[in-house]
């Protein structure tokens, strides 16, 4: 009898979390598409005159396409040294290795108003201009960390004897790279990759603190959400940061379906 | 004239404090089946690492053929490896395995097809090239394994315990094919194991190694019938070890004899060793001949040219092709007998527990282990 009243109780409470995380998330969409034009619940109907206000409007097609510019950048730098130092950390032993694999993942544990501000004192002091390169060099901090757990979990997995088949049948390191440990690694890189991009498209602190001026999506959309004539815009902003965040994420989590890291650990 | 196609030179590997081996010496000839066996942490797949290029050497110097490969990256050295775990490549199939190696050499495609077709004959698994390696048994992947590192033709294949993943008859299959196409391919193998059985099966010479060095090294039938220590004794099977002195060395006498602990005279090969030594006579337990006395009580004099031990059975135990005894000397001792169920069969025809029984074997089937 105990254990029935358990198991509705969890039941329970697991629907009422997921309420509370969804619902909200599914007014935004739905206002988004609201004939009226008002954050007023119920929805009094369907339209796409939102949708195609926002495709005309500059200041939000510009913020759009800025965050997606900054996202691919900042993906791209996490590939590239994501990729590498988790190859390193895998497969070879060094001095100092525990340490540098600490120090890798500690910008995503950092609060983001540190990491801001320090940055931010940092280009100050070095005369670098604030602005794009800034908030990419920024994305790029913790990006680097979501490549580089997915791709470490998949190395650790993969048996180190492959690297040396290869190699004792006549292929140099470039030709294990490309044909043994490359093809290894391929689906947790893009996994990190995708995960990387979303967390990059969505982050507001970091940007705040480095943007000089240049404005992404999110910055956007905390300008614009206390005006009253931008209401409806804002939501179809929020549309598009949700899809370009969940699809990703649900991509990935596909790709690495089979147990190794995804998120943020 | 036999050439050396392995050579390690006084070859030792440190890891932090651990000396996994120890100024190590060995030569592999060519087309030989060289083994390397001992406990684990004896140092034999270390050594069969360097050999591959996998690991640096500390100290000494390692040849394949004349030259000194010491320093030489794996893919620059003419041998190839067949892992313990496969190592199969599992985002290729069969035939881009086994063909690893020769796309890495340019061979044409034509040339490479024809090559594959023809090994993966020669392990037995024709028709396998669109299978991926997920797809197989352990038994088919360690075919592959061996085909992938064949075809490559090298001066020598390295082989680490292949064999420990598969289950019993499996193991005891491939034992076979292993030998039969090393002597059809004509390639000298150099292979690790633990299991005595395995390497004694399957060599033409066997290094014992033990804490990184060397124990004895010579043919399966050396090392059995002539172990130099005690370890190598109890390594190759069970052998039963008795102190004792030496008494007389073989100058006045056909062989030297020795005394036990507790009187008994035995004969042995003490030829080389001075009067007084004290050694431990060794005698395999399937030498053993256990009679029940002549007359129902003990006899004092051995049969003629044969060595004779006096006790009673403490344990018999029937395994179907031989009845194993225990049995507790005169002299205190314990010493364990297989005697094959030639003539005998069942528990009804067994030596009973109790039984005062005579032991005698050939002195030519005593070995001497200094203690």
């Amino acid at each position: 009898m105990a254990g029935r009243i358990g198991k509705f109780g969890l039941v329970a409470a697991s629907i009422a979390t997921l309420i509370f995380m969804y619902v909200p998330l599914s007014m935004v969409i739905a206002y988004a598409f609201n004939k009226s034009g008002t954050q007023i619940w119920p929805p009094t109907g369907f339209t796409l005159q939102w949708v195609s206000d926002a495709l005309a409007n500059p200041g939000l097609k510009a913020a759009f396409l800025t965050s997606v510019g900054i996202a691919l950048s900042a993906t791209l730098i996490a590939i590239v040294l994501g990729s590498l130092a988790a190859l390193a950390v895998a497969r070879h032993r060094f001095f100092g290795r525990d340490t540098v694999s600490f120090v890798l993942v500690l910008p995503i544990s950092m609060p983001g108003v540190v990491t801001g501000m320090a940055l931010s004192t940092t280009f100050a002091t070095t005369d670098l201009p604030l602005g794009f390169m800034a908030i990419v060099v920024g994305h790029a901090t913790f990006c680097v960390v979501l490549v580089y757990n997915n791709v470490l979990a998949r190395m650790r997995r993969v048996s180190g004897s492959l690297e040396e088949a290869s190699a004792d049948l006549g292929a140099d390191s470039f030709q294990t790279f490309r044909r043994v440990t490359f093809p290894q690694m391929r689906t947790a890189i893009l996994a990190g990759a995708l995960l990387a991009f979303a967390l990059s498209f969505d982050e507001v602190i970091v940007t705040f603190f480095v943007a000089g001026g240049v404005k992404t999506l999110p910055l956007w959309i905390l300008e614009s959400f206390r005006l009253a004539n931008q209401v409806a815009l804002v939501n179809v902003a929020g549309l598009a940061a949700i899809l370009l965040s969940v699809i990703p994420v649900y991509i990935a989590t596909r790709l690495t379906s089979d147990s190794s890291t995804v998120g943020r650990t | 004239m036999a050439q050396t196609d392995v050579r390690l030179d006084h070859v030792t590997k440190r890891f932090h404090d651990v000396v996994a081996v120890d100024d190590l010496s060995l030569n592999v000839e060519r087309g030989e089946f060289f083994s390397m066996l001992g406990p684990s942490g004896c140092g034999k797949t270390t050594s069969l690492r360097m050999i591959a290029g996998f690991e640096d050497v500390t100290a000494g110097t390692i040849y394949l053929g004349e030259q000194d490969v010491t320093n030489r990256p794996p893919y620059k050295r003419d041998v190839n490896t067949v892992f313990q775990n496969y190592a199969l490549f599992p985002h290729l199939n069969v035939f881009e395995n086994v063909a690893f190696g020769l796309r890495r050499r340019k061979v044409s495609g034509p040339e490479i097809t024809r090559q594959v077709g023809a090994m993966l004959d020669l392990v037995e698994l024709p028709g396998y090239q669109r299978r991926k390696p997920n797809e197989l048994s352990g038994g088919q992947q360690q075919r592959v394994a061996l085909a992938r590192a064949l075809i490559n033709h090298p001066r020598v294949l390295l082989l680490d315990e292949p064999l420990g993943a598969l289950d019993l008859k499996l193991r005891k299959q491939m034992q076979l094919e292993l030998k039969r196409i090393q002597t059809e391919v004509g390639i000298t193998f150099v292979y690790v194991t633990h299991d005595q059985e395995e390497a004694m099966t399957m060599s033409d010479s066997i290094a014992v190694m033990r804490a990184g060095k060397i124990e004895q090294l010579g043919t399966p039938e050396q090392l059995y019938e002539r172990p130099a220590t005690e370890f190598v004794a109890g390594f190759l099977g069970v052998s039963n070890l008795l102190a004792g002195k030496v008494v007389t060395n073989g100058e006045d006498q056909p062989a030297g004899e020795i005394e036990l602990t507790g009187g008994r005279r035995v004969r042995g090969p003490v030829e080389d060793l001075a009067v007084g030594t004290a050694v431990k006579v060794g005698v395999r337990p399937e030498k053993l001949r256990l009679e029940a006395p002549l007359d129902g009580a003990a006899n004092g004099a051995a049969p003629a040219g044969t060595n004779l031990l006096e006790g009673r059975v403490t344990d018999a135990s029937y395994i179907g092709v031989s009845t194993q005894y225990v049995v507790r000397l005169d002299g205190g001792q314990t010493v364990v007998v297989y005697a094959q169920n030639l003539e005998t069969s069942g528990v009804a025809e067994q030596h009973p527990v109790g039984q005062q029984v005579r032991l005698t074997w050939l002195p030519k089937h005593t070995f001497v282990i200094a203690a």
